[in-house]
């Protein structure tokens, strides 16, 4: 990084090569998606010919970029719901009592359980070509990434400053105008946090979603993913060590060339109206900067620009005026009542399908399957807390040590742990481990960063006073986690521990039946329940094994972790 | 010419309980006319922000109407602008784009907007810094920015809520000098001013007419006209006659308020826990400060001699805020402590020894005042004799407090008769189970 110019020193020359690398850059890129994006356009007949995946790694790169494409489409497409469904829940106070709940069940949903209905669907929505597979696995990164964003995006909405909202209203904004001078700018920052995070575990569920046997019938898509598991298929450790390679490859290039570009762009977006703090660098974002070829494009398309902002302004209209909306409590009234009459209706009709299709005696079965899979999640929850906890609070005391290592728990975090599968499978196949028990390593390798990366972040964050006052009365070994760390990490441990418990639960459904070429290991719990009702297209269980697993998810939530994240804001809030 | 006007406004806002409403504003008129600067002057509580917005068409009022030129206003009024006491600028603009920010709203062409935006930017004295982002500048210059985006439009009224708080001493003198200056030039782009503030001598010092508001509820207890030639001149006797008034009627919220200093009626301090018996001790709200703060003005008090105070004087020697200084001072009269009269504060012999003695006597002479003058706390210790286990939950009391109170104020008043109560050692408090408890 050192190696390159300051910016400064570059921006004497009036075309530099700066700009040159931004062109080439670009026509790479364009070039790279047009390749790519055709392939997902041929023909095939499903199901009779499916696409081969050939293990040699030389056709990794291509592999990984077909997956990359998918991974952005799906983005762009969460980006795009995330902007609508925000603004609609935000600014209209009916559709927010409908959309917030909703986006909270969705958010428990395990997304894997439902790509058996999706695969079906989009198949049949293109027939005759590649991209019904396409769709369905775009579809389940894109159900994994879309509700944080949404939340993200809509809790920014509610939290703009009121006098900003005053002064655009007063200055007479349009309604695309507050969009996007005030609300985008302000939601910026989180939204693009949480995008970055929600991409990341996206990898997890592409790499689920390329290969899936669905109905008995088994689908592949031409991917990272589908290498994965053909190397599985065929017991190919060599090629699997290369997946892993490349993946990691794949990981870093994208977070140096996209996020941290965005990241350090997206900085100017903040709402602290004083300078100050480290703001995040890129060096491809100051190359960027020192090409003139952006700003020369960004001028000539200024009268566009124009263009399009009185379009869309005088399209979606003025500001409706907040004080002409009424207050009519017959008509809420009215409207919660119509609601909740829905949801009745919706609940009824799946407890007579679940009821009229599997019976009571399977609704006991699944459910004790369920209670498993708590318990897996449980264990994992403690286990990880007990390990990483301590290394989080030891990483998090060095600031030097944290700024080295924050990254690699990033890195590890985003790493999609199915592509580790594998491995662990072979472990347990040769050392006789249970995979009752063996889940849960699983099921951990994926969420058990979420605990460690708060831990860091809940350490760093205890006031360095505190810690010399611990020291100078002398608490020392248990005492100093009881009275100073403990309570001082409980909020960050809080978030981590429902991210990780979150991510489990998903998890479970992979993690309870691993194979490794044709041995298969499969344990008792709602996750290996709802993989094998998918793999035999049995709908009703599908449907209660979903249905059960997001129970469980939602009860977890509003029981356990709603009651501590009250308990860390009113008690132990630094 | 009426530019804007208020006709008998009330606004009420429910409770969060849905137990009924709130009023915050209650039968307020007022007219704006063309050329004069006219000022709100309240202390908090007393819904001048609200009136503001209302004015200004962003909130609409439960009862009456907002007529702008005679004709009945319909969402936010499209004469005015207004700079706001956070300076509201979008940080991701630079000065210019935020300056431009409403002349793109009204579909100004591009050129139009950068020669109009770079005017308002030379009138505020920031030329040059035209490509500077918001968070590069100082305080006092990120409002230039907000008076420049407001000058740009040429609004008929512009609109002030308190532009100076959020800047320093020094820096808010300077800019409200400047902005007195453009005024007085005959240069300014607007033709009227209404300023919201809570600074006595800036509301003096800046307009042609002071309305002053009242609290519980919110209402106008009457306006007095400057009448100094411009720019006023603080050494003025009639303007510090003016601000002396002022004071005076601001610390006593029972007298009328008759526009003019010479004819203000001879205060008796009517040390009034003398409250209609029919009105619950719940009813009268406490002043929001901590004893250490009382202690803290009765010392200073003792230490000038003979324990008398210009009130004007005090604020300016204290660096405080009128918001800050009266609440002290309702409270060292409620407790008798000090008397308040002519914009003169002095010592009483119980506040002289309160501001002398040792700590364990301050204790024991606090509590016998406030027993004996802030039927509120009597109240409270009553009820918790009452009961057997001599303790009660705290929603109790401020479920109470709730029917006189905006919830957050209700809030306010509980958290405010707790520090006392526990100074006064009258009971205990658990804040993790919310429960008052007699000692022992």
């Amino acid at each position: 990084m050192k190696l390159l110019p300051q910016p400064e020193a570059l921006r004497q020359s009036r075309l530099g090569w700066a700009d040159l690398l931004v062109i080439l850059a670009v026509l790479t890129l364009l070039g790279l998606i047009a390749h790519v994006g055709s392939e997902a356009m041929v023909s095939f007949q499903p199901p009779d010919v499916s696409p081969v995946v050939s293990l040699d790694p030389r056709n990794l790169p291509e592999y990984a970029a077909r997956s990359s494409l998918r991974m952005f489409i799906a983005l762009g497409c969460s980006t795009a719901f995330t902007l609508i469904y925000g603004s609609l829940a935000a600014h209209n106070r009916r559709a927010e009592k409908v959309l917030i709940p909703l986006l909270d069940i969705l958010q428990s949903v395990p997304v894997l359980g439902f790509l058996s209905i999706t695969v079906t669907g989009f198949i049949a929505l293109f027939p005759g070509s590649l991209l019904g597979l396409e769709a369905a696995s775009i579809f389940a990164i894109f159900t994994s990434q879309v509700w944080n964003m949404t939340f993200s995006f809509y809790q920014s909405l509610r939290t703009v400053p009121q006098e900003l909202t005053e002064a655009a209203s007063l200055y007479r904004l349009s309604r695309w105008q507050r969009f996007s001078r005030l609300e985008l700018p302000s939601a910026a920052i989180p939204l693009l946090w949480n995008a970055m995070m929600s991409f990341g575990g996206g990898w997890f569920f592409l790499a689920a979603s390329e290969a899936i046997s669905v109905l008995n019938q088994s689908y592949t898509l031409p991917g990272i993913g589908s290498y994965v598991a053909a190397a599985v298929a065929a017991r190919n450790l060599g090629a699997l060590g290369w997946a892993v390679l490349a993946m990691a490859v794949v990981i870093l290039l994208l977070d140096q060339l996209f996020w941290r570009p965005l990241v350090a762009w997206s900085n100017r977006f903040r709402l602290e109206q004083s300078g100050g703090g480290d703001a995040p660098s890129s060096w491809v974002f100051n190359l960027l900067r020192t090409a003139r070829v952006p700003t020369l494009v960004g001028e000539a398309l200024a009268p566009v620009h124009e263009r399009l902002d009185q379009l869309l302004s005088a399209l979606l209209g003025p500001v409706s005026e907040g004080s002409s909306e009424a207050e009519t409590p017959g008509a809420d009234r009215m409207f919660n009542l119509a609601a909740m009459l829905a949801v009745g209706v919706l609940l009824a009709a799946l407890v007579h399908f679940i009821l009229t299709t599997v019976g009571m005696a399977e609704v006991v079965s699944a459910f004790w399957m369920g209670l498993h899979t708590l318990a897996r999640v449980v264990l994992l929850l403690a286990a990880a807390t007990v390990i990483w906890t301590p290394i989080g609070v030891a990483i998090g005391f060095q600031p030097r040590l944290a700024r080295l290592l924050q990254p690699l728990v990033q890195f590890l975090a985003s790493f999609p742990a199915n592509f580790i599968f594998p491995f662990a499978t072979l472990f347990f196949i040769h050392s006789h481990v249970p995979i009752g028990w063996g889940s849960i390593l699983l099921m951990a390798l994926g969420s058990q960063w979420y605990i460690l990366f708060n831990s860091i972040a809940g350490a760093q964050t205890i006031p360095s006073d505190l810690r010399e006052m611990a020291d100078d009365v002398g608490l020392r070994g248990l005492q100093r986690w009881r009275k100073l760390i403990i309570p001082g990490i409980f909020s960050a441990w809080v978030t981590g521990g429902v991210t990780a418990s979150g991510g489990a639960w998903n998890a479970s459904i992979v993690s309870e039946v691993v194979s490794w070429g044709g041995t298969t290991l499969k344990a008792d719990g709602l996750g290996a329940y709802i993989a094998e009702a998918t793999n035999q297209g049995d709908w009703p269980r599908i449907a209660l094994g979903i249905g059960l697993m997001s129970l469980f998810v939602v009860g977890l939530n509003r029981v356990f972790w709603r009651r501590l994240y009250g308990l860390a804001e009113r008690r132990y809030h630094l | 010419m009426t530019l804007i006007r208020v006709d008998q406004i009330s606004k009420r806002f429910p409770r969060p309980d849905g137990r009924g409403e709130f009023t915050v504003l209650n039968n307020v008129s007022l007219s704006i006319r063309a050329g004069e600067v006219v000022a709100l002057l309240g202390r908090s509580g007393s819904g001048k922000s609200t009136l503001l917005r209302i004015m200004a068409g962003l909130i609409a009022p439960s009862q009456g109407q907002v007529l702008s030129h005679d004709q009945p206003l319909r969402g936010s009024n499209r004469n005015l602008a207004m700079v706001f006491q956070s300076f509201a600028l979008l940080p991701w603009l630079t000065v210019q784009d935020n300056v431009e920010l409403g002349l793109a709203a009204r579909n100004v062409s591009r050129e139009e907007r950068r020669e109009r935006a770079l005017k308002a930017i030379d009138i505020v004295g920031l030329d040059g810094f035209e490509n500077a982002y918001p968070k590069e500048l100082s305080g006092g210059m990120k409002q230039r920015v907000g008076f420049a985006r407001a000058f740009v439009l040429e609004p008929e009224v512009l609109f002030m809520d308190e532009p100076f708080s959020a800047l320093d001493v020094l820096t808010a003198e300077n800019l409200r000098g400047e902005i007195d200056d453009l005024w007085n030039a005959g240069t300014f782009p607007s033709s009227s001013i209404l300023i919201v503030t809570h600074n006595i001598e800036e509301a003096i010092y800046l307009a042609d007419r002071v309305v002053i508001l009242g609290a519980n509820p919110g209402r106008i207890r009457g306006e007095l006209t400057v009448n100094l030639p411009r720019p006023h001149d603080r050494n003025h006797p009639r303007f510090k006659a003016l601000v002396d008034y002022v004071y005076t009627v601001m610390t006593n919220p029972d007298l009328a308020v008759t526009g003019e200093p010479e004819t203000a009626p001879e205060l008796t301090p009517t040390p009034t826990p003398a409250a209609p018996t029919t009105l619950s001790p719940f009813a009268r709200p406490l002043p929001h400060v901590r004893v250490g703060g009382i202690s803290g003005l009765l010392e200073l008090m003792h230490e000038q001699g003979d324990g008398s105070l210009d009130i004007p004087l005090l604020a300016e020697r204290l660096q405080l805020e009128v918001d800050e200084l009266l609440p002290l001072l309702d409270a060292a009269v409620l407790l008798d402590f000090a008397e308040v009269a002519d914009g003169d504060v002095h010592l009483t012999p119980v506040g002289r020894d309160f501001a002398t003695t040792t700590i364990l006597r301050s204790k024991d002479l606090f509590r016998q005042q406030v027993l004996e003058r802030v039927p509120v706390l009597n109240s409270i210790v009553h009820t918790l004799q009452q009961k057997s286990n001599r303790s009660v939950r705290s929603d109790f009391f401020l479920e109470i407090w709730d029917d006189y109170f905006p919830s957050e104020e209700a809030e306010r008043q509980l958290n405010t008769a707790v520090d006392w109560g526990r100074y006064a050692e009258l009971f205990e408090f658990d804040a993790g189970q919310a429960r008052l408890t007699l000692p022992r």
